[in-house]
């Protein structure tokens, strides 16, 4: 890992001094802790031990190097060890869900029944998820449908039409993005069942999960819309388009991967989303397909249910739907990344072939050099 | 102007003026009309969103707000069958958490976007950044089962280690009976730490990408000048990313203060101002709204979306002002797009 400090490559130096402060250091603290200090306790050792760390590494260093030099390697040291305690954070969630998830995640059932008609305590043989699935799935598809169309058209104003409200759209979308999800249910709470008198259902929690997810989709939309080439624009109106045709045939078409990125990155945020939900669905353990009438559970608002019970099962269960809520984050995100590695107006190889076959440029589909090609482009 | 460029002799058409000259103006076609007017109630009605948040926020609140008059900012109960309550309490508990979060979320993170903008190979900085948004996007909900059922275990020793050897001097650090680990659970402390771990990606990915904005021929510079890897980064992408670091913290306290499963899982809620964090109970607004929101109706209903509406406002002020930081950082990098 400390080899990462560097681009240059490793000097055998670096490599010997952190090696030998790490060793002296673990030694130390072990000495320490094991046989002068009455204390214990694995989080202190190793927090010790890193201190310890750093300051042996100074002095070996010092050894060597002059003091900018040995400033340079501490600083190294502790933005490196940033670094690797992030990347351990989000392991460590990661393996201790799935960990604890496994054993509700082998039983066939898990994904297959609801736990409508089962105790808390019964085993994990019997009942699982399938509701909160259907209702994780029908939730995000409505608030896709009500953010979406809303949310690009908001980011065509934005980069396209820039009319004055501009400014102000901007900073408003931004200021949204930070409404707290929880705000978002209180407000449909507050419009829906209480001033319009609507029951608690998969809809209201479809809105509020919106509210969160337009401005994703409208700033990173906006983005995309912005790295579209104005030459390519300007190529459309000088051949007499119209705005629209403009929009509709060249900019859109060009930012098509991005903008599935938006959506993605958009579902991905609101996908696991428990406070919303949690105010405006409504519980209950029972299948419930129809998000326009009465309560439907959903993945993250089964897990904040049965996590809240103080049984093994239930536990175990709330873990399973965690790691299943996790690879559909995963997933989406996944999705998003492959979909918007592409810049915009970059074709896949399949395209490129193919105009290169209809420009005649190609008689045989593997006779063009489709490397020159990519390097060209990019 | 000579003689033969007088007025012209040709008929008057629609296309010149009177003067003679042509007229160049666009007149939008239907379909462009439509369009405009499509898209700009399209950005209208995300506007109309924001304000009925604020609207409706309000409409519900006013029973409470109407009832309690000031008192509601000073109040420290929540006891709506007794006609009194009030967010001072959960005010300064979600100010405790956000400030807990900051301490744990700014330096990592803001190492972290260091390593991943300055320090890290080429080959990983892809992977690095992919992971960190990645980390912002696992929900919520995973965090706090995490926090509840692996970091609260571990901190417990580390809080009682605090509060034992430090709690002589700084009187705040005590807990009621240090013995027993149980009266170190669900504190300011604990809760404070998870929701950082959460904010932490927020504050790592708005570093990095204004650390990644310095300018390329600067750090060229200090390093031509025989700046050590540091010394550039002090001297050139530090002062370059100030706006960026001041952003990030606030909107990361932004994040932190609305966060509320996570919150919710960890504490125990009490109503009392917290006065010493590492002792068991404290509460915030986000998750007295997520705990009391079933249990309510009338005038507490109201009163929760009282504190509801007291949270969207302080996230609002908050994020507008890292917004008008950060993007005044942006504004000079943002040329070559």
């Amino acid at each position: 890992m400390q080899q990462r400090v560097r681009v240059g490559g490793v000097s055998p130096e670096l490599v010997l001094h952190v090696a030998s402060a790490a060793f002296g250091a673990l030694a130390l603290v072990w000495l320490m802790y094991q046989r002068l200090l009455p204390i214990s306790g694995t989080i202190g050792f190793w927090l010790s031990w890193y201190f310890v760390f750093l300051i042996l590494l100074a002095a070996v260093s010092a050894t060597s190097l002059d003091r900018m030099a040995v400033i340079d390697r501490l600083v190294g040291a502790l933005v490196t060890s940033a670094g690797v305690v992030m990347i351990a954070c989000l392991v460590g969630i990661v393996v201790f869900t799935v960990v604890r998830g496994i054993d509700a995640l082998t039983h066939w059932n898990f994904y297959t029944q609801t736990t409508a008609y089962i105790g808390p305590e019964a085993p994990l043989d019997q009942g699982g998820i399938l509701a909160a699935i259907v209702g994780t799935l029908e939730q995000v598809a409505i608030s896709v449908l009500l953010s979406v169309p809303l949310g690009i058209a908001t980011a065509v104003y934005l980069s396209e039409v820039r009319g004055k409200l501009a400014k102000i759209v901007r900073t408003v979308v931004e200021a949204m993005s930070a409404v707290p999800t929880i705000v978002a249910g209180l407000f449909i709470y507050s419009m829906l069942i209480l001033q319009f008198g609507q029951e608690r259902s998969g809809l209201a929690a479809s809105m509020a999960l919106s509210i969160s997810m337009i401005p994703v989709v409208v700033t990173t939309a906006e983005v995309v819309l912005r790295l579209v080439p104005n030459g390519l624009r300007e190529a459309s109106l000088a051949l007499g388009t119209t705005q629209w045709q403009t929009v509709r045939r060249v900019v859109l078409p060009t930012a098509r991967s991005g903008l599935v990125t938006a959506v993605l990155l958009g579902v991905a945020r609101v996908i696991g989303e428990t406070s919303p939900v949690l105010l405006v669905a409504g519980s209950t353990a029972e299948m419930n397909a129809d998000p326009t009438h009465g309560p439907q559970v959903s993945l993250p608002l089964f897990v904040f249910n049965q996590m809240r019970l103080p049984l093994d099962q239930a536990i175990s269960r709330a873990f399973g739907a965690a790691v299943v809520l996790l690879v559909l984050v995963v997933v989406a995100f996944a999705l998003a990344r492959i979909a918007g590695g592409k810049a915009p107006g970059q074709m896949s190889r399949r395209q490129q072939r193919r105009i290169a076959i209809t420009a005649g440029l190609a008689p045989a589909p593997n006779a063009i050099n489709v490397r020159s090609l990519e390097g060209d482009i990019s | 102007m000579t003689a033969t460029m007088a007025a012209p002799v040709a008929p008057r058409s629609p296309d010149v003026d009177s003067r003679g000259r042509r007229v160049l103006a666009t007149r939008p076609t239907a379909s462009d009309r439509t369009f405009v007017v499509a898209a700009r109630s399209a950005a209208v009605s995300t506007l109309v969103v924001m304000g009925l948040i604020g609207l409706f926020l309000l409409i519900g609140a006013w029973p409470a707000l109407h009832q309690q008059g000031w008192s509601f900012f000073t109040e420290r109960q929540w006891l709506p069958e007794a006609g009194t309550f009030g967010v001072a309490s959960l005010l300064w508990g979600t100010l405790l958490v956000g400030l807990f979060a900051l301490v744990v979320a700014v330096p990592i993170g803001f190492g972290a976007a260091l390593f991943i903008s300055e320090y890290a190979p080429r080959s990983i900085k892809g992977s690095l950044i992919t992971l960190v948004d990645l980390m912002a996007a696992v929900p919520s909900i995973i965090y706090a089962m995490w926090a509840l059922f692996f970091l609260q275990a571990h901190l417990l020793t580390v809080a009682q280690w605090i509060s034992v050897h430090f709690g002589g001097w700084l009187p705040f650090l005590r807990v009621n009976t240090p013995d027993s680990p149980s009266s170190y659970t669900s504190s300011a402390f604990i809760a404070g730490i998870a929701v950082g771990v959460v904010v932490m990606p927020t504050v790592t990915s708005i570093m990095r990408e204004v650390f990644s904005q310095a300018p390329i021929g600067e750090r060229e510079g200090a390093i031509a000048l025989g700046a050590t890897r540091w010394g550039m980064i002090k001297t050139v992408v530090l002062p370059f990313g100030r706006a960026g670091i001041v952003g990030g913290i606030m909107l990361g306290l932004g994040r932190a203060l609305g966060e509320t499963i996570v919150v919710y899982a960890v504490i125990s809620p009490m109503f009392e101002f917290t006065t010493h964090p590492l002792q068991s109970g404290t509460n915030t607004i986000a998750s007295h709204i997520a705990s009391r929101y079933s249990e309510s109706s009338g005038v507490a209903l109201s009163g929760l979306l009282g504190a509801g509406l007291v949270l969207f406002l302080f996230t609002l002020v908050i994020n507008t002002l890292a917004g008008i930081v950060v993007s005044r950082s942006r504004s000079g990098s943002a040329t070559e797009i």
